[in-house]
Parts: C-alpha cells; sequence; structure tokens
C-alpha cells in the first residue's frame, strides 16, 4: 500500500517535470518564430536591394519578381558610379561624418566628465537643457538653424552641415551616465597621483569609457552619413553634396524606373555602415553592460 | 617624514556637519589608527588630510606647513583606498608608474623604482598583467605598491583591509607593520575594526561622531578608558557595563577579570547568576552570566561551566571601572570613586 502511494507520488512528480519540460520547449519555439518573423521583417528590403542591384533591366520588371539575378550584373555598379560625380560626393560624406564626429567627442567628453563628476552651481540647470536639446525635436531647429547659417554666410559649404551638430545631447546623456559609474576613488587617486583634470580624462575616463564612445559614435556615424533632408536644405551645389543625395539623384538621371542603378548605388550608400558595424558590435555590446572592477 | 597637525578643523556637507571642531596631532613616522564607528567622521578625517575635500574652517598642516591651499598630489601623501582604486584599463606596471610619469621622473629611474618596489610586494611576474586578472590581495599589493613607490612621506590607508578575506587580512596586517618600520614615514590608518587598531597602531585615535573620545596607545586605552564610548569600543567582547543605581553612575569591567565559581567567593563585587550561553573559542571560553540586574559576558581560559548552570561571579576591586552620569571615568584620585567603590560592595549579591 504505502509502496503504491509512493510509485503515485514518484509518477504525479515526473508527470508534472515532463510537462514543464515540453512547456520550456513550447515557449523556446515561440521566441524562435517570433525571432524570426522579426528576422525577416528587418532583412528583407536589404536582400531585395542587393538582389536587385545586380539584375538586368528586364528582370527588374519581372512578374513574379526575381530573386536571384540569371547573372549578376556587376557592370550596374560602374554605371551607377558613371552617372554622377560620386568621388565628390563620398569625399564629402567622408569629410562630413568625421569632422562632426570629432568635434562631438571634443565637445561631449568633457561635458560628459564634468555633469558626471563635478559639483558646481547650476549644474543640474545645464543638464536639464542638455535633455531639452535631446528631446527637441530636429524639425522644430531647422529653420533657426538654417536663418542662422545664412546670416553667417556659410550655407551652400560643408560647414552648416558640420558646426550645428557639434553637441551631440544624446552622447552627453550616455557618456555621463558611464561616467558616473566609475568609482569616484579612481579619480581621486589619480589627483593623488598628481594627475591634471585634462590628464585623468585623457589617460583614465577615456580608456574605460572606450564602449560607449564607440556606440555614440556610431549611432553619429550612422545618422550623419544618412543625413539627406539637411543637406538638400543648405546645399545647393554638386560640390559640396554628400553621398545620399547624390543617390535620390540617380533616380532623377536614370529616368525612375531604373531600379537597378539605384539600387547599386544603394549598396555603396550603406556598405561603410555595415562595415563600421562589424568592428563596433563588440564595443556597443559592452557598452551596455558595463561593469567595472571589483 | 612629517607630522601632521589639524588645528580647529570644521567640516560641513550641505548642512551635516560631520566634524564640528577638531584639533589632532599626528606624530612624524608613527602608525596612527583612526577607529570609530561607520559615521563616526574617520573618513572624512583622512580625506581632509589627503587635500581630496576641503575643511570647511580650520588648517591643516603637514611638516609644518600649512597645506590646505596645495592640491592633493602635490601635498607629498599618497592614500590607499578600501576599494583599492586601481585603474583598470592600465597594466599593473602602468597603475605603478603613473604618479612618477605625472611627476616627470625620468624613465631609466622609473623603471629601476617600478621593479623594485614590485619586488618587495610581491608582484614581480604580473608586472604586464591587467588588474582585472589578478585576485583581491594582488590588487591590494597593486595599491599598495603605487602608494609606496612615490615615497610619500605620509601614506593614508582607508580601510585598506576590509575587502580581503580574513586570514589575508591577518597576514597582510604583519606586513603592513613590517613596512611601516622599514619605510619610517607617517602611517595614518582608517578603520573601524578595533582589533586591527590595536594589533598596527602605536597610537589609536577613538572617535565618534565627528570628536576624538580618546588619544593613547592601545595599551593604554585598553587598560585606562577615558570613557563609557572607549570602554565599551574597544576589546572583545566590550566591556561589562552595570548600573550603579545610584545618581546614573556606571560600574565596569573587563570580560576576562569576572571570575567564576560554584561557591560564594570574598571579593569586592560579586553576584550570583546563572549561565546563559557559552561560546567555546578554542584557547578561551565565553560564558554570558545573567544576574538578576544585569546580563555580562566572561572570558575564562577553561571550559569549566555548562549552560543553565548556577554561578557566583565575582570582580577584585582594583579591575572594577567607574563612570560618572556624563559617561566620563571617574579616576581613583577622584573624591566620588571611593564613596561609590564602597557603594558598590554587596550591591548585587
Amino acid at each position: 500500500m504505502l509502496i503504491q502511494e509512493k510509485k503515485q507520488v514518484g509518477g504525479k512528480l515526473r508527470y508534472r517535470i515532463r510537462d514543464h519540460a515540453s512547456l520550456r520547449l513550447l515557449k523556446r519555439l515561440l521566441g524562435f518564430v517570433a525571432k524570426l518573423a522579426v528576422l525577416i521583417v528587418f532583412i528583407f528590403p536589404f536582400l531585395w536591394m542587393i538582389s536587385t542591384s545586380l539584375q538586368t533591366f528586364e528582370e527588374t520588371l519581372a512578374f513574379p519578381p526575381t530573386w536571384i539575378p540569371a547573372a549578376p550584373q556587376w557592370h550596374n555598379f560602374a554605371e551607377a558610379m558613371r552617372s554622377a560625380p560620386f568621388v565628390t560626393y563620398a569625399k564629402n560624406s567622408v569629410i562630413i561624418t568625421v569632422s562632426v564626429i570629432v568635434l562631438q567627442m571634443i565637445v561631449m567628453i568633457p561635458a560628459a566628465y564634468a555633469f558626471a563628476k563635478y559639483r558646481f552651481w547650476g549644474r543640474n540647470l545645464l543638464f536639464g537643457i542638455v535633455l531639452l536639446a535631446f528631446m527637441i525635436p530636429g524639425q522644430v531647429t531647422f529653420i533657426p538653424v538654417y536663418l542662422m547659417m545664412a546670416d553667417w554666410g556659410i550655407n551652400n559649404t560643408l560647414l552648416p552641415q558640420i558646426i550645428p551638430f557639434m553637441a551631440n545631447a544624446f552622447g552627453i546623456f550616455l557618456l555621463r551616465q558611464y561616467f558616473m559609474q566609475i568609482p569616484q576613488e579612481i579619480i581621486e587617486s589619480a589627483r593623488l597621483d598628481n594627475a591634471s583634470e585634462f590628464k585623468i580624462m585623457q589617460k583614465i575616463m577615456i580608456p574605460m569609457a572606450v564602449p560607449a564612445l564607440a556606440t555614440v559614435a556610431l549611432f553619429s556615424f550612422v545618422s550623419h552619413w544618412n543625413d539627406y533632408f539637411w543637406p538638400l536644405v543648405v546645399t545647393d551645389s554638386t560640390a559640396v553634396r554628400p553621398l545620399t543625395i547624390g543617390i535620390a539623384m540617380l533616380r532623377e538621371s536614370e529616368g525612375v524606373s531604373n531600379w537597378h542603378i539605384i539600387m547599386a548605388g544603394n549598396v555603396v550608400l550603406v556598405l561603410p555602415i555595415l562595415i563600421v558595424y562589424l568592428f563596433a558590435s563588440k564595443q556597443i555590446v559592452k557598452a551596455f553592460v558595463y561593469s567595472g572592477i571589483k | 617624514m612629517a607630522s601632521i597637525e589639524l588645528v580647529d578643523v570644521s567640516q560641513s556637507f550641505d548642512k551635516n556637519t560631520i566634524i564640528p571642531r577638531l584639533n589632532l596631532k599626528i606624530e612624524d613616522g608613527k602608525f596612527t589608527v583612526l577607529v570609530g564607528p561607520s559615521g563616526c567622521g574617520k573618513t572624512t578625517l583622512l580625506r581632509m588630510i589627503a587635500g581630496l575635500d576641503r575643511q570647511t574652517s580650520g588648517s591643516v598642516l603637514i611638516g609644518g606647513s600649512d597645506v590646505s591651499a596645495i592640491a592633493p598630489g602635490q601635498r607629498g601623501v599618497a592614500m590607499v583606498f578600501q576599494n583599492y582604486a586601481i585603474y583598470p584599463t592600465m597594466s599593473v606596471r602602468e597603475n605603478i608608474e603613473f604618479g612618477l610619469k605625472n611627476n616627470k621622473v625620468p624613465k631609466e629611474e622609473r623603471t629601476r623604482l617600478v621593479e623594485s618596489i614590485s619586488e618587495t610586494v610581491g608582484l614581480r611576474p604580473y608586472l604586464d598583467r591587467k588588474p582585472s586578472t589578478l585576485s583581491g590581495g594582488q590588487r591590494q599589493r597593486v595599491a599598495l605598491a603605487r602608494a609606496m613607490v612615490k615615497k610619500p612621506s605620509v601614506f593614508l590607508m582607508d580601510e585598506p583591509l576590509s575587502n580581503l578575506d580574513a586570514k589575508l587580512r591577518v597576514q597582510m596586517r604583519v606586513e603592513l607593520i613590517e613596512l611601516h618600520k622599514k619605510l619610517g614615514s607617517t602611517f595614518v590608518y582608517v578603520t573601524h575594526d578595533q582589533v586591527e587598531a590595536m594589533s598596527m597602531a602605536d597610537t589609536i585615535v577613538l572617535m565618534n561622531q565627528g570628536e576624538i573620545q580618546q588619544e593613547a596607545s592601545p595599551a593604554e586605552i585598553y587598560r585606562e578608558p577615558d570613557n563609557l564610548f572607549a570602554a565599551q569600543f574597544i576589546g572583545v567582547p566590550p566591556m561589562n557595563v552595570g548600573d550603579m543605581g545610584q545618581d546614573g553612575v556606571r560600574f565596569g569591567f573587563r570580560p576576562e577579570h569576572g571570575l567564576l565559581s560554584t561557591e560564594p567567593a570574598d571579593a569586592h563585587f560579586t553576584a550570583k547568576g546563572v549561565i546563559s550561553t557559552r561560546e567555546m573559542l578554542g584557547s578561551e571560553t565565553i560564558y554570558q552570566v545573567r544576574t538578576r540586574d544585569h546580563s555580562f559576558m566572561i572570558k575564562c581560559t577553561e571550559d569549566l561551566f555548562s549552560v543553565d548552570q548556577d554561578i557566583y561571579l565575582s570582580v577584585d576591586e582594583s579591575k572594577l571601572f567607574l563612570f560618572g552620569a556624563d559617561e566620563k571615568r571617574i579616576y581613583r584620585d577622584d573624591r566620588r570613586h571611593n564613596t561609590y567603590l564602597h557603594a558598590l560592595r554587596g550591591r548585587f549579591q
């Protein structure tokens, strides 16, 4: 009798454990399907772009759509490059993006350090203003900034595409949060080691914040590399326009239906972002899971 | 080498006064330990000496000259923090070298100094490792080496051993005593652990609520506590204290000075009680004895009694301490001493 009961109890227990296992499996399966769905949604346009960039004109118009081109049309890229002064565009894009990132670092690091580690009069108010700048949409400031640039007489050069973006409010915010996690004692130790504030930033804060800096730099890179509207507003000559506008202009020069050429141009536009992301992704993950040495 | 002097210093943060007004002279070359409960102001005091926080008023003198306006890096002090505060992105070598580089020490001398110091603290094989690959004890040594390499006249240490395990802590305690002997510089050491204070200090500065309670050698502070706080802070278990029931006066005796017997004894203080707990610690046993009015901890070298046993407790006259209602010690030469001592005789039998 006793043994029977035990068995029953044991049997129930086993049954329940199996139940849990199958539930877990189901959960994992659902998770996998959901992730797959998200992946497809995100990757579809991307694969579509690459596929189209290698198709012939006829293939782009065919229905049902062609997924894998019969013969990859590599010359589409050459044609896209030939159809506009792409070297100038690319050069402008690089100058603008690199300058913006470098200037942002110069402004952002000391600002974030001060907000994180100094106590000074008006600190909270000033930081509030930074956050406000972070929250106001760009559309609100387009016109006043445009007028300001016009006043200075620098529209239609590279400068208005760089100067307004020198201070990156999001970057200051992110970096400040990061700096705040660094123990005060490390900075005090450095002060006792007779290091100047500049040296503390250069030798201690910056090396510790590399992941955060990489993240901010990547976000900045993507948003300025891809910026279309603002350069369109402040420039009107090919000599100072970036790649985004160049690609968009392919549509006009190539006619609305030459999708294979336009997509070839887009691949060229997106490629640098992919390359940079490959290098920076490790640092970005680090930035969000930061933990200091205990 | 330098003495340290704090003259009428006070420290407040916003509206909280941590140290109301304090005077202290720390002798050159001595190992001075600032000890007290959390929040007593000992770390605040240390940070004022280092220059990390400026005092609200008063002045700090190192080697006889006022350093109030001098930056921390130029005061000739080195500090070891509780969490070590090692620069995580630098190798052990770079960590030790950082202060020397900032002081523009030439490269060859730097290398020589780093290597000899790392030899002293046993870090030689780890010079090119990153701190994250080191154990707690090794990180502690990096912090020590980093302080030592600058040859400071004053060493400041803020609970440097409290993150180590018990065994390593005892070992590092001995090493610090040896280090102090070898360097001969002024050590100021902050701890809340009175055992650390007793074992390492030349002079203990006992603090509570921003005020110095007593400043004396470990032996003196143990044998002749100035007040009730000192009597109860120093010593494990702390001094037993009982209420006399007269003018708010309290009497006290050390746990090792209470004698336990199964028969009534003839001593100045005697009480009948029962053993309520027994802690056998190996070389000694600590009994908690509950009498009619009090509960006392008694330390015995022999383990003769058991829980719930009826017992007589006696304390010799010379081992009794008296404290007034203001918690200050009533010394033997005080006129009240004999009166109260007389009143104590036979009172709790």
